[in-house]
């Protein structure tokens, strides 16, 4: 199926094109920190994580949400998202790529990563964490691939492919536990020691995955004659909303036993984050910012009305996007780390070399969910499925 | 039976085949390898163990060393002729050998091995910005 | 040297079956059955190395950079300008490094300086996150490193609830003397992790960790498994303190208030 990828548009070789420019730049930037190492980013002996591993767990949660598709049709047989089912596969194995790949510009010695496996380390959260990830790659590249094969020469999906959606069901759970699992199991640091952490995460994650999901279907649809079960969006919409809205009530329970508490550890983080600390103030504006279209995104979400306007539904996910994003991607790290172990503050900023190496891995995440796309656009096509009314009614 | 695309596929592996054995080609005719000449100490005959087994097989007791000296905590070797030596690059093998470019960097030259171990162990000749 | 001789025999019975030909192994099957591996006579050693610190007698900036001094220069570590610095040990006040404080406190006490470095940490969460066991511990209680095998993750450096441990952000030697590097010991690679290793090097052949040796006395080095030993002693008979006891880590530093 791949030789799909291979015909297309002018506009979709640009597209290709662009990323690959931007790959090669970024590849660039990352040579140098090859050469220099780390000291090219922002990262200090206090911040020692820094954009790279915000990212990484961030995306670990897009990976992660394929399943708030992937669940409801095999577990519920909710039909309607039978034509999203392979974009949330197709999407979590270019999200697990960029995972893998901001691990990898991470790590002060590449060359050496593979000692994680000659010297397997159960007790190392990290090792699960290599574990689980790859497992998630493989299962989905294995359901996805197979499933729409089949698709293809209209054939059921052979039975396996079954046992192995259930599995990769579970398994997104895991995987984001086990990425919450690397930072509240850190004695120290009291952002992170919470128990509802890992709930946190699987919150935001399943709030803010399938809305980037649900944006880039939607761009989808643009670009190519795929169109979505509109009942099917609705649903989504309405899975973001409640994850959403149980993402900022865990996020009230953290800020309830804090303050209520007064224990000076659970409370300085956050103070630090939306407040400042000791003059040093450089999240306040973007924490706020994140309030503000976290509670904006619920607004235009909550009534149905709002939420089923198609045309307003972009804008609503964008900014619920931000919102998270903001919190788990900038927020969570610096929060993590700051008060530091010596009760001072650390700011950290990301370098610019740090953000073009980003954007590196960003668009390799952007150009496999582009490849992985356009086939399975060029096969519903193929065979008629989800696709647009050959006279659109309207317009 | 008949090949499909046989001319292209014909073409793609001589091209192929010609890659593959260039650097055969490359190095025919020119003189076979020759042991490069080392700079041996002068005060000391024998090494740790046979020239030999040092030759072939020094990285694998160096990684061995190196594990016994750091994670068992036992930092002195005796070889196969009841002698006593520490387990250190630095302190042992580098007393020796003091000079890593007449030494080391020969072979691994040759070999075309660039071997990290200078990036940490300092080298008997000392080190220069 | 149990450890030691399981892994000989392990080792005798992999090589007569032919099976380890070419592996790391090979020293041994080549060198013949006379060849061991042992201590130093010379060797300290112990069941639970510890450390106390009077801070009374290194309480400033200056008596503590003297211990730093030593201590970096044993280890040839890097004096790196900013905010990516390298320091195995170094001077904090209180409330930097005890995170309890205390108001009205005795003058004395709130403008003394004390010297921090790795706790060697009964419970070490550096070693519980490592994932490739660069960082682990040692029977006598010291927990060290392997930079050979670190890959420069820095999980432990979020594990690590003391700040004891400092990442190679950039090539060290670009910032030591390298005319007045200590030959006995390596330097570090950029992208790897280090602290402080309670000297096992010098411990190895008899020696007390360089900070000890500096320190005229403030600092006693020993086994707090022993009742009789001097650490037990110093003990025993002062008000000692240890960092951040309520997270469980059980530090093996202790300071004398
Ligand atoms: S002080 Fe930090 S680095 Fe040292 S043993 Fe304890 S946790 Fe590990
Ligand atoms: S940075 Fe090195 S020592 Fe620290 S956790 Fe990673 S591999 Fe282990
Ligand atoms: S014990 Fe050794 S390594 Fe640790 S601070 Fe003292 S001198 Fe440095």
């Amino acid at each position: 199926m791949l030789e799909k990828a291979l015909k297309g548009s002018p506009k979709y070789y640009i597209w290709i094109g662009f990323l690959l420019l931007l790959i090669l730049g970024g590849s660039g930037v990352y040579m140098l920190q090859l050469m220099q190492g780390l000291t090219i980013t922002g990262m200090s002996r206090d911040v020692s994580w820094g954009f790279y591993i915000a990212q990484f767990t961030y995306l670990v949660g897009v990976a992660a949400s394929g399943v708030m598709i992937v669940l409801p049709y095999y577990f519920h047989h909710y039909k309607k998202f039978k034509d999203l089912v392979i974009f949330g596969e197709f999407m979590a194995i270019g999200a697990v790529v960029m995972c893998l790949g901001f691990i990898v510009v991470d790590i002060g010695q590449p060359q050496r990563m593979l000692n994680v496996l000659l010297f397997p380390t159960p007790n190392s959260i990290l090792f699960w964490d290599m574990v689980v990830l790859n497992g998630y790659l493989i299962l989905n590249v294995l359901v996805g691939w197979t499933c729409l094969e089949c698709d293809r020469q209209h054939l059921p999906h052979p039975k396996w492919t079954k046992v192995l959606a259930y599995t990769s069901i579970i398994w997104a759970f895991s995987i984001h536990t086990v990425t919450a699992f690397l930072y509240q199991g850190l004695p120290g640091r009291h952002y992170w020691l919470t128990a509802i952490l890992a709930a946190r995460f699987l919150a935001s994650a399943f709030c803010s995955g399938p809305a980037i999901l649900l944006l880039v279907i939607m761009l989808t649809q643009k670009v190519t004659t795929f169109k979505a079960n509109v009942e099917g969006i609705a649903t989504l919409a309405k899975i973001i909303t409640y994850a959403m809205v149980v993402n900022v009530f865990f996020f009230l329970l953290e800020v309830f036993t804090a303050f209520y508490s007064g224990i000076p550890g659970h409370m300085h983080s956050i103070v630090y984050l939306f407040k400042g600390v000791d003059g040093h103030a450089e999240l306040v504006p973007f924490m706020w910012t994140a309030v503000a279209l976290g509670l904006g995104s619920l607004c235009l979400l909550i009534p149905p009305r709002l939420r089923d306007n198609i045309k307003l539904l972009p804008w609503s996910l964008a900014i619920l996007v931000i919102a998270t994003w903001i919190d788990k991607g900038l927020g969570l790290l610096i929060g993590g780390f700051n008060p530091t172990p010596f009760e001072t503050i650390a700011p950290y900023w990301p370098t610019g070399k740090e953000l073009i190496v980003s954007l590196m891995i960003y668009s390799l995440g952007a150009l496999v969910v582009t490849i992985l796309f356009k086939i399975a656009t060029e096969v519903k096509k193929e065979t008629g499925a989800s696709q647009k009314e050959a006279v659109p009614a309207e317009n | 039976m008949k090949l499909y695309n046989g001319g292209k596929i014909i073409t793609g592996l001589v091209i192929f085949l010609g890659i593959f054995l260039a650097p055969l080609a490359y190095n025919a005719g020119k003189a076979a390898y020759i042991q490069p000449k080392l700079k041996m100490p002068e005060n000391e005959k024998e090494c740790v163990e046979s020239k030999e087994f040092m030759r072939t097989k020094h990285m694998q007791l160096l990684d061995q060393w190196r594990d016994w000296a750091l994670r068992d905590g036992q930092r002195m070797y005796v070889n196969s002729k009841g002698k006593v030596f520490e387990m250190s690059l630095q302190k042992t093998c580098m007393k020796c050998h003091t000079n890593k470019a007449e030494f080391c960097d020969k072979c691994h030259n040759d070999a075309s091995v660039t071997p990290y171990c200078w990036d940490c162990h300092v080298q008997p000749e000392g080190l220069k910005k | 040297m149990n450890h030691t001789r399981r892994n000989f025999l392990k080792f005798a019975g992999l090589t007569a079956a032919g099976l380890c030909v070419a592996s790391a192994g090979g020293a041994l099957a080549v060198s013949g059955a006379g060849s061991a591996i042992r201590d130093d006579e010379k060797v300290l050693k112990a069941k639970r190395w510890a450390m106390v610190i009077d801070t009374k007698k290194v309480g400033t900036k200056e008596t503590i950079a003297v211990l730093a001094k030593a201590c970096h220069a044993a280890h040839n570590v890097p004096d790196i300008p900013g905010k990516q610095n390298i320091k195995w040990l170094w001077a904090a006040g209180f409330e930097e490094a005890f995170d309890q404080p205390n108001n009205y406190m005795d003058e004395g006490l709130e403008k003394r300086e004390f010297p921090l470095l790795c706790n060697h940490c009964t419970n070490a969460p550096c070693v519980r996150v490592c994932p490739t066991q660069a960082t682990y511990k040692r029977a006598d209680g010291i927990v060290a490193m392997d930079y050979h095998r670190c890959i420069g993750c820095r999980y432990c450096m979020a594990g690590c609830p003391f700040g004891a441990r400092s990442f190679n952000f950039m090539e060290p030697r670009l910032h030591l003397d390298l005319a007045a590097l200590n030959k006995e010991f390596p330097t570090r690679m950029r992208g790897v992790v280090e602290k402080c290793n309670f000297c096992v090097e010098r411990l190895a052949h008899g020696k007390q960790p360089a900070c000890v040796e500096a320190s005229q006395g403030a600092l006693v080095f020993g086994d707090l498994s022993d009742p009789a030993s001097e650490v037990r002693k110093v003990l025993r008979e002062h008000y000692t303190i240890r960092r951040k006891p309520a997270l469980g880590t059980e530090p093996g530093v202790y300071y004398i208030i």
